[in-house]
């Protein structure tokens, strides 16, 4: 596996430059090898984590836990694929256990949450049942716990 | 009135405070300034060992250890040395944990040293050996190790130096502030040099787990010398623990012996909690010393690659999380260069000459920091070397 990949997905502002010297790598070939990473859909985005309780903005946001109607013959790939469509769904998971997709939303207000898990999400052909639990608080994502960085205040030694 | 210059001890009065401290004193109070001096880890301390320290709380483990610190962590320190560097050493009689690897150099030279007694240092190295050495009256004999040999010890160099007064060598690899190491074909030479003399060698390897490109050998590990070597080193900057204060020694046990009476009498015992937590590292930490190396090493071939673009000559750290770059095509003193890069661009490093004479004409740089700040900083020296 390519180490340049754990390197992007703990900081994606290091520079191709930066990237080729820590890792010894020469620079054209490092920038082709992350061109076709974006080609292939092995690199899809490259985002800032923020931390919108530090802002003004109001948003809620709401994790679904959703069933689906077994069929026969029908895998969780269409429905997913379709609730995957709506813009203020921000994660779908395939899980096992008790229900079979986990949804994570975020909307401006507990109403637009609600209209969407009442008009759109549970109106679904396939949708059998949803249980909706509204985030409180976020205290880490993607590796990186949400509160303000320590300062540097290692002694000099 | 008291007169204090009646009560103070002579000896300590005299002596000069760290060099490194004169330079860190001109920070004081500078939020503006982008730093890369500090000289210890800019991890954490990982949580399983952070959480084997708070479970001992928990758990009421609030007393004195024995004086030579818990026997299970002397046996598993024991194992880890012979684990990591082929070292052999019975944990229950000849490893005695300290406060830090600083208390493990002092209890060495301690141990050793008599007035009239001269040891000898390689320098540029950390500031404390010539204190240690002045406190027990000994005579501090500088052999200074030179840019062109990458900072190694020369042997003929240190033959030289031995006299009958001769009575330890200290040997710091891998060496702060420098980033060199010493090969095991390098130590052999050193071994040679002392084999029929009764050196004892203080080997001070609190980085021998940070070395870049090959493994460590301790000076214990070559051949006869095993007898004759003093091991000072400590969990600071292999686990990211410095604020535990968690170090050892490891020695024969007829020195072990002597040195555990000092520390008896001194220190009692190391910090229980420090020492709970120090057991789990030693037991489960390898891969925790793995994760961290890889981007020390990292962050060492960023910053080597970018002083190689500037023009700033900078010999290969094998080790240690410090870059030696020799500024002295500058034709500024060590110290000037520092307070001009930090007056006129914000950027500080720690003058060369900090870790001895022989450290002129360089700067330490610490690589125990992010890219991004790694980055910052040498923007600011980049631009500060294009004006001089």
């Amino acid at each position: 596996m390519d180490k340049i990949l754990n390197l992007l997905e703990q900081n994606a502002t290091y520079t191709v430059e930066q990237l080729a010297a820590m890792c010894d790598r020469d620079e054209d070939e490092l920038r082709a090898t992350i061109d076709k990473y974006e080609k292939d859909g092995v690199i899809l985005g490259y985002q800032a984590l923020v931390d919108w309780d530090k802002t003004d903005r109001e948003y809620v946001s709401a994790f679904i836990e959703v069933k689906i109607t077994p069929k026969h013959d029908f895998g969780y790939d269409k429905v997913a694929r379709t609730i995957s469509q709506y813009p203020e769904v921000q994660s779908v998971y395939l899980m096992s256990g008790v229900f079979d997709l986990a949804v994570l939303i975020e909307g401006k207000t507990l109403r637009e949450v609600a209209y969407f898990v009442t008009h759109k999400l549970s109106t679904l052909e396939d949708v059998m049942s949803c249980s909706t639990h509204f985030v409180l608080r976020k205290y880490k994502d993607k590796g990186v716990e949400y509160r303000v960085p320590d300062a540097d205040i290692r002694g000099e030694l | 009135m008291i007169d204090y210059s009646k009560v103070l001890s002579s000896t300590v009065s005299e002596m000069k405070p760290s060099g490194i401290r004169k330079f860190f004193d001109l920070l004081q109070g500078r939020d503006d300034v982008v730093g890369l001096t500090v000289g210890q880890p800019d991890f954490v301390t990982p949580w399983h060992i952070r959480e084997a320290g708070i479970d001992s709380l928990k758990d009421g483990k609030t007393y004195y250890t024995s004086n030579a610190g818990l026997e299970e962590l002397r046996v598993e320190i024991a194992n880890y040395l012979e684990r990591r560097f082929s070292l052999k050493y019975d944990g229950a009689s000849e490893v005695i944990v300290t406060v830090g690897g600083s208390e493990a150099i002092d209890l060495a030279v301690r141990a050793c040293v008599e007035p009239g007694d001269e040891v000898i240092i390689p320098t540029p190295c950390f500031v404390c050996y010539e204190p240690c050495v002045r406190l027990a009256g000994g005579t501090p004999v500088i052999l200074e190790t030179k840019a062109k040999n990458n900072f190694k010890v020369d042997p003929e160099e240190l033959r030289a130096l031995i006299t009958p007064k001769t009575k330890m060598l200290v040997l710091a690899y891998p060496n702060n502030p420098t980033g060199a190491i010493m090969t095991k074909e390098e130590l052999e030479e050193i071994a040679e040099v002392i084999r029929d003399t009764n050196i004892v060698v203080l080997s001070d390897e609190i980085y021998s787990e940070l070395t870049y490109g090959r493994k460590h050998t301790s000076f214990a590990s070559i051949e006869g010398m095993h007898e004759r070597t003093i091991v000072a080193s400590g969990f600071s900057k292999s686990y990211a623990m410095t604020g535990w204060r968690m170090g050892y020694i490891a020695a024969p046990k007829i020195l072990a012996k002597q040195m555990l009476k000092l520390h008896q009498y001194v220190i009692m015992c190391a910090p229980t909690t420090s020492q709970f937590a120090a057991l789990e590292a030693v037991k489960n930490g390898d891969s925790d010393i793995e994760m961290m190396k890889e981007e020390y090493d990292r962050r060492r071939k960023y910053l080597l690659k970018r002083f190689a673009k500037m023009g700033i000559e900078c010999f290969e750290p094998e080790g240690a999380f410090y870059a030696f770059p020799n500024i002295g095509k500058f034709g500024l003193s060590s110290e000037e260069f520092c307070e001009r890069l930090l007056n006129e661009y914000k950027c500080a490093i720690v003058p060369g000459n900090a870790f001895g004479e022989t450290g002129e004409g360089f700067a330490r740089i610490s690589y125990a920091y992010s890219i991004k700040h790694i980055d910052q900083a040498l923007d600011r020296i980049e631009e500060f070397v294009k004006t001089i």
